[in-house]
């Protein structure tokens, strides 16, 4: 005979509410094989902790039943105050009437019975269970970080420092990501590249990490500690090891195409490097523009190259690294303005988008700083900044707000205003979002001091008028429709994912939101995790974010990584399926129904295996399984039936 | 029995095999005072290949398609002719821009409202779930013929020709449900006038409002909202400006006498349907516009296209 103790939680009246939990607590006490049972108003408090620990000790209990909250919330605090009382941790079984049970009902002898029975169906269980020992299996002390702009390095870096491995993973031949684009930073006004060059030159440098550019993962197979990753290296048709820099192959290169750096405001060869300070600093040899690709005739690089480093051969490589921890950075794509069309993007040369802007503003960029048209290279006189192009917009664009483009126009306007001192700025706006250390004093500066034109309202069509653009909005303080014949449009689009991000997510096992941005843990407690362990993401391939909120990310990921390689060894929990070969007629029908990739049939044997890492214990498995030869551990098909029977009681 | 017709309207349609047949709807406008759009669109649709067969009964479209979501008895008429069409098992094809945008959202009601449907259906005591198609003719010669295919079939190219394409509102919203064109940045008539070898001129006003039914209530209004719409043609550079819906066509030509009286740089445009430039160019028709049709006279912009003299072509009318 068992002696399992039941403990009933009031949750102050979250379920004392609703349920009797005095009626639940004599109810259960006579079941059979309870040997105790009692109700207390927070399980969960110290006291309430203590009150098992006692009850385990004065009546000997071998199994426990907690009846409170949701399993999430408390199953490891009851589970520890077990095994510190001396019962294995297993042992003890949450019964959820809270979200279950008073949360969701209001008539109050319904909702105690209903209590009661799922209390006693947990008991059941209990008396079905075995005592478990988790897990343990080592680690891969190396991390795996896809993408490189600010947060991954950042990542990298931290994880580097701290003494452990790090695969830097970037698509692109540089490093540095969008930021490397920008020109000054809010709300400091700081040079981007000044702050981003000492990172992405510690990067190259640094001992352990080892970077791969122009290279993306194609393959991703095991488990926390132990992943096995395929990446294709893109060729670049220089041998990198050869080349010493020195870009006599692109000064001599005949082909000019429109440069993707500076976002066809300037051009690049089709030998080139993407910008002066671009690490590593090494051409390549863009394969859809280079006219020996598309006619088999010209070769100046070849013959210029003063270390024969051409290879016009090359094709993609595959190597393979082993890591224990992936960190996803992948950043943002920005959205597709040619969804907007009343806005004239694409149409007309002086529409043009926040980073394309960034780039006329950049010392490095096409104008070398200076702010000229597209159209005719005039200095623009009025400049419109329209902002939520895209964001806050359920119809066209995206719902949510892009979070960064009230503080990035209002750089922009003032930057411009720094350098044309008679232009004038007109920003469109549906609310100013300056959540941040100084950034309402950057905008209110950007008003006092640069005499920036805010506008309340949306703008509603954008059309060419002589050889400006006349732009159409509404300033809806005033409540009066406004006219500005401006010389140059600026759109604030929103922040999208990258357009390829839901398939690295399905490769990875990681999920996405609506939008195609990376799923976290838990929106406030686990917010760099992903649900597949030992995969964390960072920066804007979780949400829209700037460059603070990035590097702040980033060190958040880095802890995670590097508390999963504090120790030897990592823990799993020992709630998974285990195999009775004897049972077993290898059909394969688990391997089907495992979504984690934790099932194979043995090439030997000819049965089928349990990978007990990759099990998360769903019991998929266990369902599909003809002859019962798997077998969840604590939910065998005896105690599964045993509690529905037990739930049955009452009907 | 409506499953096998269903599948004769798909084989007429979709092998894009000539002749093209499709229950026509002219709408009342074109059977009154737009006798040049209704003789344009027939012959058009003739040398296209397109067979325009009229429906042997239809009745008024309703015109306005109604604000209030439960005023059903505004579609009713539309209902009707919509069930007809079915019946004959062709998709519908109307010109009118007002026909087109009360007969393509009320076949949508009926496909996606259950409730309207029933309603309907009581109505015109009949049963028609919202399976047929509604088209516009613009949409059609996207569709069956193509705006490259087209050019070669234009006997009277336009060069030089700056046509101001203009929309209204009736063709292009609300955009999810008649699905004709970007709202904010259309393309078809654009597309239709350059495969006639005119030139399309890009202007702030093709999606503006002409002043719709002000015209009765607020003529000056009326005139206010047309007048941008003229004048922002003329800055682009226009000769001449297209339409497909008779009440746009009413505003631009009937306000510029009236703008000419108020302001002496008023510069006057002639409007046209754009069947009628298509049958000019087709070379099936040399004067596809009825004077009297018109207070502008296009006369004087298009008098120099001319069917070439090999040709023996009629004299027009």
């Amino acid at each position: 005979m068992s002696r399992i103790g039941v403990f009933v939680c009031h949750c102050g009246l979250n379920i004392a509410g609703t349920v009797d939990v005095e009626q639940v607590t004599a109810a259960l006490a006579a079941e059979p094989g309870v040997a105790w049972a009692e109700d207390y108003k927070y399980m969960c408090s110290e006291p309430g902790q203590q009150k098992i620990a006692q009850a385990i000790a004065e009546h000997k209990l071998d199994g426990v039943v907690v009846a409170a909250c949701s399993p999430n919330m408390h199953e490891t605090t009851f589970r520890i105050a077990c095994a510190n009382a001396g019962l294995n941790g297993y042992m003890c079984e949450i019964a959820n009437i809270r979200e279950q049970c008073s949360w969701v009902h209001s008539d109050r002898e319904a909702a105690t019975r209903k209590a009661a029975a799922i209390t006693r169906s947990m008991v059941e269980k209990v008396r079905g269970d075995e005592a478990l020992v988790p897990i343990k299996f080592a680690v891969n002390k190396r991390a795996l970080v896809i993408g490189a702009g600010i947060s991954g390095m950042q990542t990298a870096l931290e994880i580097a420092d701290a003494g452990h491995e790090v695969v830097l993973l970037e698509r692109e031949p540089h490093i540095g990501g969008h930021m490397a684009q920008l020109s000054e930073t809010f709300p400091t006004l700081d040079c981007s590249s000044c702050i981003l060059t000492p990172k992405t030159a510690e990067v190259g440098r640094h001992p352990r990490i080892k970077l791969l550019t122009h290279s993306e993962v194609v393959e991703v197979s095991g488990y926390v500690g132990s992943f096995k990753t395929r990446i294709r290296r893109n060729p670049t048709y220089v041998d990198w090891d050869v080349c010493t820099g020195c870009m006599e192959c692109m000064n001599k290169c005949p082909k000019r195409v429109p440069s993707e750096f500076d976002c066809g405001m300037g051009e690049r060869k089709a030998i080139s490097v993407a910008f002066p300070q671009a690490v590593p600093y090494r051409p390549q040899i863009d394969r859809d523009s280079c006219i020996y690709f598309a006619n088999g005739r010209c070769k100046v690089c070849e013959r210029v190259c003063p270390t024969s480093a051409i290879r016009f051969e090359q094709e993609p490589e595959y190597v393979e690294e082993d890591v224990g921890a992936i960190v996803l950075a992948t950043g943002y794509d920005l959205f597709n303005k040619a969804l907007v069309g009343e806005y004239g993007y694409g149409q007309y040369p002086d529409v043009i988008d926040g980073l394309q802007f960034e780039r006329l503003l950049s010392a490095s960029g096409p104008t070398a700083g200076e702010v000229r048209r597209p159209s005719d290279g005039r200095v623009p006189k009025q400049i419109v900044f329209i902002q939520c192009v895209g964001s806050r917009d359920e119809e066209k664009g995206m719902p949510y707000c892009s979070k960064i483009c009230c503080m990035y126009s209002g750089k922009h306007a003032r930057l411009y205003r720094h350098k044309v001192h008679d232009g004038q700025a007109y920003l469109f706006y549906m609310d100013i979002r300056a959540g941040g250390k100084g950034y309402e004093e950057f905008i209110q500066q950007g008003v006092e001091e640069d005499g920036l034109v805010y506008l309340r309202g949306r703008v509603a069509r954008v059309f060419p008028e002589g050889d400006g653009l006349m732009v159409w909005g509404e300033d809806t303080l005033s409540g009066r429709k406004v006219e500005i014949l401006a010389d140059m449009v600026v759109l604030a689009t929103a922040m999208v994912p990258r357009h390829d991000a839901r398939e690295l997510a399905q490769m990875l096992k990681v999920g996405t939101d609506a939008y195609g941005f990376f799923s976290e843990a838990h929106p406030k407690l686990r917010p760099v995790e992903s649900l597949t362990r030992g995969i964390y993401m960072t920066g804007a391939a979780q949400a829209p974010k700037d460059i603070p909120e990035a590097v702040a990310q980033a060190g958040s990921a880095a802890s995670k990584v590097l508390a999963l390689f504090s120790g030897r060894e990592l823990e799993h929990p020992p709630i998974i399926v285990e195999l009775i070969p004897d049972l077993c007629s290898g059909c394969g029908l688990c391997v089907e129904a495992c979504t984690y990739g934790a099932r194979s049939i043995d090439p030997v044997s000819r049965l089928a295996v349990v990978n007990d890492i990759l099990c998360q214990g769903c019991g998929a498995c266990a369902a599909a399984c003809p002859n019962g030869a798997t077998v969840l551990r604590n939910a065998s098909r005896e105690q599964i039936l045993n509690m529905v029977e037990a739930l049955m009681q009452d009907e | 029995m409506i499953q096998s017709r269903l599948v004769s309207k798909t084989t007429l349609t979709r092998q894009g095999e000539l002749p093209l047949v499709y229950a026509y709807y002219p709408g009342c406008t074109l059977h009154q005072q737009a006798a040049g759009f209704r003789e344009s669109t027939a012959r058009s649709a003739q040398a296209l290949g397109i067979e325009l067969a009229e429906m042997p009964t239809w009745q008024c479209c309703g015109a306005v398609y109604p604000l209030a979501k439960d005023n059903l008895f505004g579609v009713v008429s539309a209902a009707r002719n919509l069930a007809a069409a079915h019946d004959l098992g062709q998709a519908m094809v109307t010109v009118c821009s007002a026909c087109y945008h009360v007969h393509k959202r009320t076949n949508r009601l009926i496909a996606t409202d259950q409730d309207a449907r029933a309603k309907l259906d009581a109505y015109i005591e009949t049963e028609y779930d919202g399976s047929g198609e509604v088209l516009h003719l613009l949409e059609v010669i996207r569709r069956d013929i193509g705006f490259d295919a087209l050019r070669e079939r234009v006997k009277v190219p336009l060069l030089g020709l700056k046509v101001a394409g203009y929309y209204g509102c009736l063709l292009l919203r609300p955009q999810e449900e008649l699905e004709f064109d970007d709202p904010e940045a259309p393309r078809i008539l654009e597309e239709l006038i350059e495969g006639l070898g005119a030139q399309a001129v890009t202007f702030s006003h093709r999606v503006e409002c002409c002043g719709q039914y002000l015209s009765l209530s607020n003529p000056a209004a009326a005139h206010r909202c047309s007048g941008a719409v003229l004048r922002s043609a003329r800055r682009a550079g226009a000769e001449v400006v297209v339409t497909s819906c008779p009440l746009c066509f009413f505003n631009l030509d009937e306000a510029q006498a009236e703008l000419a009286r108020e302001d002496p740089e008023f510069q006057p445009l002639p409007v046209l349907y754009f069947t009628q430039l298509l049958a000019l160019a087709l070379g099936v028709w040399e004067r596809p516009w009825l004077s009297a049709e018109h207070q502008v006279d296009p006369a004087p912009v298009l008098s120099r296209f001319k069917l070439p003299v090999a040709e023996p072509a009629g004299n027009g009318e």
